[in-house]
């Protein structure tokens, strides 16, 4: 069974793709657990790593992924490459591509930005994030995290709260989740909240406290300090007063919440230390499980064999 | 020099014929309008199963010459409007240098003359270098041939100065075109807002911007009495508002483009920059209304906004590709496609839109109808045959279009002018 040649999105994928997806990676969980951890499943390719926004904890995530596959990894980042010198995008994969790479990870800062190199390459291509539009990974690594902990999806109560606006988590987590029958809900400040969210099939409110009760998942998001410079809220004092999910309001929740976070975390913007370091907090399962689940997209894309990776 | 057009169905919403009839054109003028008219020694078009109409005018182009003939320049642009049944367009001032000074618009009409025979009606900017700040020598400019003025790209953001603009040019009768945005709202979006734009992440523009831009210049024109043109109206906010001051006698005329007619916001799912345009394409519900305000004419014209782009230029991120598709090649197969096959509007209705309507705002003396003793300037096409155009087809420099390699019916067949014919090739 096989995914395809990219990953774009969570939109379009079906539930069978997203179980592979899930299935791949718990089996290469057991890869990082072991004491060399490393396969060769994917030796001789090259993933080329092409990022033109900044990211850490993304790009380690998949750099780590790609080598614990034996694949070859290059690193392009925007701010060292020709990009600064005005070359273009197209250009820019166009010369990449007679280094006959089998694969980009890429992250840019404009929506739909992977729509405009398919036409140039030859090789697969995955989303590491494109605007706020989407980010498939980080929603697979989000469904490997719940499905470890509540066993599925069917019925979840799902919350995601912060800066909806500009996440592009949040799209990938809505279409994945919906597809696997959980029931979504997005909380934010209305001036952080796009009209006709609600379109997606999501509930949409404003009101934290109201929406944290009996929910099963809270995935708050991270509120950059640069939104209410723009003025799309007061203060950060304000925004922790109204979003922060304390102690206090976790009591709200079900009694088995798990709280998520994309990272990085704001302690004291959006979620209290004690939450986030709490016995509720699955955040840095996330992490752990960011490298399994994008081992497991670059090993299903690039038609590494059943065999090597069970090997 | 004589020409008989034979057969033909003359549509002419001017003198409200609409029948079979034959047109004797002598030394460039029409000199007969009747039923089957013979003379001796004159070239025949045969017209039969074609519909003659008074030439059609798009009075919202951009010809990108002076400043970005990478893109288009005058004379590609002239070859791409004969080519697409236009004998004459408006070009708008957002050249470098801008046309805000009779110097360029003389430039302009030289060259237009020296490169085709469509006729080209400059039109000035509004302010200076379009700064939004200080008037444009109005004088001069329509000394010089200039038969509008607008900002065109850019709204004129001061309410002050827009009140100027009207006062000014409404006392030698011309229009201000007004494109009608508040920038602020609109906060540099690349889409309309909407539910498109909530699932693709892009910024959208809400279809308020329109509107409070819209109302502030129907308020202005109100005060002052003098005329305003609305450029490419989107959004059935828009339309309604037109249509209310219209009812109270503002002097408001309004236009809107094919893709705005043809097009809504879910094609941008694909995020081809071929789709990205300002104002944006805009949902189902103000596809309708544009529709029904050219029906009953609260749009009055119908426009290109022709807005040539170098490829490389589109070929990049949407968000930060340049708004705008050409299009003088495929609207008036789009308006027969979309508007009259579909019963949506006349054929009468669609004409008017494409000729009288425009020669009236701009004040065109003789031109948007047939009849005896003016130029001879005719749009010849048929409702049955259908357009494909390649891109090897397009006679602009530029060929962002997302109407390429698609069928649309509807076909120009020839262009006329001053009883010239210029055949449309197959």
């Amino acid at each position: 069974m096989s995914l395809g040649k990219h990953l774009l999105g969570t939109e379009g994928l079906g539930a069978s793709d997203i179980t592979l997806i899930l299935d791949t990676a718990e089996r290469m969980a057991e890869i990082s657990a072991r004491p060399l951890k490393k396969v060769p499943a994917l030796r001789a390719k090259l993933v080329v790593n092409l990022f033109f926004e900044n990211s850490t904890r993304t790009r380690s995530s998949f750099e780590i992924a790609e080598k614990r596959l034996s694949a070859d990894a290059l690193n392009f980042s925007a701010s060292t490459s020709s990009v600064q010198k005005g070359e273009t995008l197209v250009d820019t994969v166009l010369n990449l591509e007679r280094m006959q790479p089998d694969c980009y990870v890429m992250r840019h800062a404009s929506p739909g930005a992977h729509q405009l190199i398919l036409p140039f390459t030859k090789a697969s291509v995955v989303n590491a994030g494109d605007g706020a539009h989407e980010h498939p990974t980080q929603a697979l690594l989000d469904a490997m995290t719940i499905r470890r902990k509540k066993g599925g999806f069917k019925g979840l109560d799902v919350l995601i709260c912060g800066d909806i606006a500009h996440s592009r988590v949040v799209r990938s987590n809505i279409h994945l989740l919906k597809t696997m029958g959980a029931k979504v809900t997005l909380c934010s400040p209305a001036t952080l909240m796009p009209p006709h969210m609600d379109s997606l099939g999501v509930k949409v409110t404003h009101d934290f406290n109201e929406a944290l009760k009996g929910k099963d998942v809270v995935m708050m998001l991270r509120m950059q300090l640069e939104r209410q410079q723009k003025g799309l809220f007061p203060s950060l004092r304000e925004y922790y007063q109204r979003y922060g999910l304390t102690e206090e309001r976790l009591g709200l929740a079900s009694p088995e919440v798990i709280i998520m976070h994309p990272g990085p975390i704001n302690r004291g913007v959006e979620i209290a230390s004690e939450v986030a370091d709490g016995p509720c907090s699955v955040i840095l399962d996330q992490v752990e499980n960011g490298v399994s689940v994008r081992m497991a997209v670059l090993y299903l894309l690039l038609g590494g064999g059943e065999d090597e990776a069970a090997h | 020099m004589k020409l008989l057009i034979k057969n033909g169905r003359l549509v002419d919403p001017a003198s409200g014929t609409d029948e079979t009839l034959d047109l004797l054109i002598e030394d460039g003028k029409f000199s007969a309008i009747e039923k089957s008219i013979t003379a001796r020694g004159a070239d025949v078009f045969d017209a039969t199963g074609l519909v003659v109409a008074p030439g059609f005018i798009d009075m919202h182009v951009h010809l990108r010459e002076p400043g970005f003939e990478r893109k288009e320049t005058i004379a590609s642009g002239l070859a791409a409007a004969l080519a697409g049944g236009f004998t004459g367009v408006a070009c708008m001032p957002n050249t470098n240098p801008v046309n805000d000074c009779g110097a360029v618009t003389r430039f302009i009409l030289d060259r237009a003359k020296t490169s085709s025979p469509v006729a080209v009606y400059p039109v000035g900017s509004v302010t200076q270098e379009l700064k939004g700040e200080d008037l444009s020598p109005f004088a001069e400019l329509k000394e010089a041939g200039a038969v509008a003025f607008s900002d065109d790209g850019l709204p004129v953001k001061s309410s002050k100065v827009m009140r100027r603009a009207l006062e000014y040019a409404g006392s030698m009768n011309m229009a201000v075109i007004d494109h009608c945005e508040d920038l602020e709202l609109a906060h540099g979006g690349s889409m309309n807002e909407g539910e498109a734009s909530a699932r693709l992440g892009l910024r959208g523009i809400p279809a308020e911007a329109e509107v409070i831009m819209i109302r502030r210049d129907l308020t202005l024109s109100r005060m002052t009495g003098q005329h305003v043109h609305i450029a490419h109206v989107s959004t059935k906010l828009g339309v309604d508002v037109i249509r209310v001051a219209k009812k109270r006698r503002v002097a408001v005329t309004a236009e809107a483009t094919p893709h705005h007619f043809s097009l809504t916001e879910d094609e941008v799912a694909s995020f081809d920059s071929n789709y990205k345009m300002n104002p944006p394409l805009r949902t189902k519900e103000d596809v309708e209304a544009v529709i029904e305000g050219l029906a009953d004419g609260t749009l009055d014209a119908i426009v290109t906004d022709h807005a040539p782009h170098a490829y490389e230029e589109k070929l990049v991120e949407f968000d930060r590709a340049p708004n705008g598709i050409i299009g003088l090649q495929t609207a008036v197969p789009l308006a027969i496609d979309r508007l009259v096959l579909p019963d949506k509007i006349s054929l009468k209705r669609m004409v008017d839109a494409f000729s009288c309507a425009p020669a009236r705002i701009l004040g065109l003396k003789d031109k948007g109808r047939v009849e005896s003793g003016i130029s001879a300037d005719l749009t010849i096409f048929s409702l049955r045959k259908e357009t494909f155009l390649k891109p090897q087809d397009i006679k602009s420099l530029s060929k962002n279009s997302p109407f390429l390699n698609r069928k649309i019916r509807g076909a120009v067949v020839a262009t006329v002018i001053a009883g010239a014919v210029y055949p449309v090739k197959d």
